[in-house]
């Protein structure tokens, strides 16, 4: 026996998670294996389209309407633009507490390296920051929180040209956390407005903050706090902050580990629960056995072969899951959906074909900021997402694939990583539904 | 390929993209040829090796977001600290010492499951762990015998259940918590497991043992139409708590599995082990691994399987057993034990046998279901939300991600204890807003916290699954 579903997905990052929604909305009962927890700890949550083009071209107005341009094995361009629009109004639907889905324009969010990114959706908690907002801003960062460095951040943003003044300062989180104290720990106190301990005397966290704050700002109407501002209720965080400092609050997204990510991961947990799909983290797909070829002298013509079952492998038993349908949501070269050594580069569960150059000196540039062909590297599909062989061929007729594990784009310099992960895995997942007799 | 084989420099002068031809940057290019010889830069050695864990560490901090101590604990730094870093400290510093903040580690386990990278967390907290109660804590301290009292749960638990009804009165009788919390350092605020007047291996003898159940199995195979030879056998790991406290739950495994046509032996066994890991105490934990894994490699050898009911149980044999002791048949033990209604999903169509039965009578109820933290590096943290919620006659609510806070013995430590309600703060909340009023878990001691924050009744889903299918 296997342990079964119509539908499996193996990745648990935003595409494996818009696989599995998509899949489930259409009725088929899915499953998600990801072979650790969610990767959307390491995501800003700001949910990008498309920021720039491949030639370096942006920050664009306008995602969508550069989507047909852009080259034609980009998986843009194999979903269509219609596809990421309705991709994105899943999104919308699932993630009601953010904004940006009013207008196909890009947002521009500051971040906490000083950059502004464009990017089509983003966290309520971050609305009051955007940079296209002309009030003066205060950026303030605590001692402590190495990773959120307010004067510098102002400093890069200044230079960055922004239509505001921006200033920042550090403060003594109240409490006197020790130096490497988590996100969490600050996201903690905070949400639970706990009681710490303030030059000898008992107050609650947030009036302490705030008498700090309060005593840094100079007439700013908005003020910046790295997103540490609590986990499940920021939006409560902010809001009673606001009200007492008589100022607007946002937070500036972070790098790993980030809260507005876990908060994203929650949301659309929920949507995944609420759909019915089944989900496991904690062990790995190791491999998979295609469905054996029948004996009959016509099968050496058949091309097209499926994928019977995957092995999930726990501490060292070795577990089938089969399904009807498969998508392969596994992330790529630092997700370890697409691996590669000092021979080749491939893809380790099902060694679907990443095209590269023989020359491994042909994979990157010597410019460290350069135009890296690896950074393009991941499996090549047809027009219905399914991965192809060295051939041209379809690689099994019943496997696709969604997000980074798919090749022909450079999300980190596009900025389109969250657009394509959601479009494609919505794709994929519709697809693999279909797919379901 | 053939650039590998290339003798170094000769690639250099036909590749197209030659080297210093547009940037001030050029690499050296590696030795691949034959002239590489690697070196062994850590000679042979006994113990294990965990360098290739440390240095797969990219410091994302995955680890320290999903620990809840550090949540909670302003002392504590964080598994990233305890794991990669303690270890490369110990490495590098001849004199170096386990921080002693190793003992605040519940030993949830939860950042092996947060890690993208691989990095053996929990193996690295439990040799520190040891090394440091091993060498640095006294042994003459209060914290070294109440570590060892709570650790060896099960010696304690035997002796009570000669005496259950002394036992209940004597441990929850209010002045000898006082003195407990006062002379050793074990918390008043908890009521102790009840123990049973009779044990669970007590009532599988007087049931008639392994001859019975394989008779039962056999009649069952009949009824189901399956071969009377077929080759479904079980060796069930009790543990502690099925045996001496909540003895339904391995009652309600014997007769799922025998419902399903499996033979049953319980074979000699001592305590899993997780306590001990948890309080460093490796020398104990080996002793009782020991007794485990060669009763239960003799008898995967006779082609059975090993099956926990507790996922901590499950966890020790599958994970820390390996990891931790290099004992004779440990990986095949690892590789062939599995949690009980795990094993049914994967080798029996449970899924399909609930959607035509249903539940009333005693367990009729909607399910505050909790998955303990050994249970999601299983993957088991949403099995039992998968099998119940379209069973007829029950409900079942996750409540979400939270760690219970007691990991074990953690929660029964005086100055650990507001640390363990405050963890489990958000399980409760989330417990009280779910529409039910009856707790699930597979684990006994994320059951007593469920109880203890919330005085409902906690229930594990083999009881369920035996009302559902063989009551």
């Amino acid at each position: 026996m296997a342990i079964e579903s119509d539908v499996l997905v193996i990745g648990g990052g935003l595409a494996g998670y818009a696989s599995a929604l998509s899949a489930a909305r259409e009725g088929a009962h899915v499953r998600l294996v990801s072979y650790k927890q969610s990767t959307l700890q390491a995501a800003s949550g700001l949910v990008d389209v498309l920021g720039y083009t491949p030639d370096g071209e942006g920050p664009l107005v306008d995602p969508y309407s550069a989507i047909p341009d852009l080259p034609a094995e980009h998986p843009y361009r194999t979903v269509g633009v219609d596809t990421v629009r309705s991709a994105l109004s899943l999104f919308d639907e699932v993630v009601p507490s953010y904004h940006g889905g009013q207008t196909d324009a890009n947002a521009l969010v500051p971040t906490h390296g000083g950059t502004v990114k464009p990017t089509a959706r983003y966290p309520a908690s971050v609305r009051a920051g955007l940079a296209s907002d002309e009030r003066d801003a205060l950026l303030v960062g605590f001692d402590g929180l190495v990773d959120f460095d307010a004067t510098h951040v102002a400093a890069h943003l200044r230079s960055a040209g922004v239509p505001f003044g921006v200033r920042g300062v550090s403060i003594r989180f109240p409490g006197d956390l020790q130096a490497d104290a988590k996100v969490t720990r600050y996201a903690k106190l905070l949400e639970t407005n706990a009681t710490v301990t303030v030059d000898g005397r008992q107050r609650q966290v947030r009036d302490a903050l705030l008498d700090r704050v309060q005593s840094a700002l100079d007439g700013e109407s908005r003020v910046g706090f790295p997103a540490v501002l609590g986990d499940d209720d920021v939006i409560g965080v902010r809001d009673a902050l606001e009200d007492s400092l008589g100022a607007e609050v946002f937070e500036v997204p972070m790098g790993p580990p980030s809260l507005p990510g876990l908060r994203l991961e929650d949301d659309i947990f929920d949507a995944l629960d609420a759909a019915g799909v089944s989900i496991e983290t904690g062990n790995p797909v190791v491999d998979y056995e295609p469905v054996a070829e029948t004996t009959g002298e016509t099968s050496a013509t058949d091309e097209s072969s499926r994928v019977a079952h995957v092995v999930v492998e726990k501490n060292g038993a070795e577990v089938p899951y089969s399904a009807e349908e498969y998508v392969l949501a596994t992330g790529g070269l630092v997700g370890k959906g697409v691996e590669s050594d000092r021979e080749s580069v491939y893809e380790p569960i099902f060694d679907c074909h990443v095209p590269h150059p023989e020359d491994r000196y042909d994979w990157f540039d010597r410019a460290a900021f350069g135009d890296h062909p690896f950074a393009r590297f991941g499996v090549d599909t047809d027009d219905d997402l399914r991965p192809l062989d060295g051939d041209g061929s379809t690689e099994f007729e019943n496997l696709r694939a969604a997000g980074a594990v798919l090749g022909g784009y450079d999300f980190a310099a596009e900025k389109s990583g969250s657009g394509v992960s959601l479009a494609t895995g919505y794709a994929a997942g519709r697809a693999a539904a279909g797919g379901v007799a | 390929m053939s650039d590998a084989e290339s003798p170094p420099g000769v690639a250099d002068t036909d590749s197209p993209a030659g080297v210093g031809e547009s940037s001030g940057f050029e690499p050296e290019e590696p030795n691949t040829g034959e002239a590489f010889e690697p070196v062994d830069v850590f000679p042979d050695s006994d113990d294990f090796d965990l360098r290739p864990g440390a240095d797969s560490c990219y410091k994302c901090s995955a680890c320290d977001t999903s620990c809840p101590v550090a949540e909670v604990d302003d002392d504590f730094p964080g598994p990233k600290f305890q794991g990669p870093e303690q270890w490369r400290l110990k490495q590098s510093e001849d004199d170096y010492e386990v921080d002693d903040s190793v003992m605040d580690c519940s030993n949830c386990m939860r950042c092996d499951d947060a890690c993208p990278s691989g990095v053996p967390l929990s193996q690295m907290h439990n040799t520190a762990r040891g090394e440091y109660v091993s060498e640095q804590l006294s042994k003459r301290s209060v914290e070294y015998w109440r570590n060892r009292l709570l650790a060896n749960y099960r010696l304690s638990a035997s002796i009570a259940s000669k005496v259950p009804r002394l036992a209940n009165f004597a441990m929850n009788f209010g002045p000898a918590r006082w003195l407990m919390e006062k002379t050793i350092g074990v918390t008043k605020e908890r009521e102790f497991p009840e123990f049973e007047s009779e044990t669970f291996r007590e009532w599988w003898a007087r049931r008639g043992g392994a001859a019975a159940s394989r008779e039962r199995a056999r009649e069952s195979r009949q009824r189901r139409g399956e071969p009377a030879d077929a080759d479904k056998k079980v060796a069930y790991f009790h543990g502690c708590y099925s045996n001496y406290n909540s003895t339904s739950v391995g009652k309600s495994m014997v007769r799922v599995f025998e419902e399903f046509g499996y033979e049953i032996v319980v074979p000699e066994q001592k305590c899993s082990g997780t306590p001990m890991f948890a309080n460093g105490m490796l020398k104990d934990a080996r002793r009782h691994a020991e007794v485990n894994v060669s009763s239960m490699s003799d008898l995967i050898e006779q082609g059975y399987d090993a099956i926990a009911s507790c996922t901590s149980c499950s966890m020790a044999l599958r994970q820390e057993y390996p990891e931790l002791f290099d004992i004779d048949g440990i990986d095949e033990v690892a590789r062939h034990t599995f949690e009980s209604v795990e094993y049914l999903r994967i080798h029996e169509d449970l899924r399909g046998e609930l959607a035509s039965t249903e539940v009333d009578g005693e367990l009729a109820e909607e399910f505050a279901y909790h998955a303990p933290c050994h249970a999601r590096n299983q993957g088991l943290e949403r099995q039992a939300l998968e099998l119940f919620r379209e069973l007829d006659g029950v409900g079942i609510e996750d409540v979400g991600d939270s760690c219970s806070g007691i990991s074990g013995t953690y929660g029964w430590k005086k100055e650990k204890y507001e640390k363990s309600m405050e963890i489990g703060d958000e399980m409760f909340e989330h417990m009280e807003d779910a529409e039910g009023d009856v707790g699930m878990t597979e684990c006994p001691t994320c059951a007593s916290q469920m109880e203890h924050g919330t005085g409902y009744d906690i229930r594990h889903p083999l009881e369920l699954l035996s009302a559902a299918l063989v009551e």
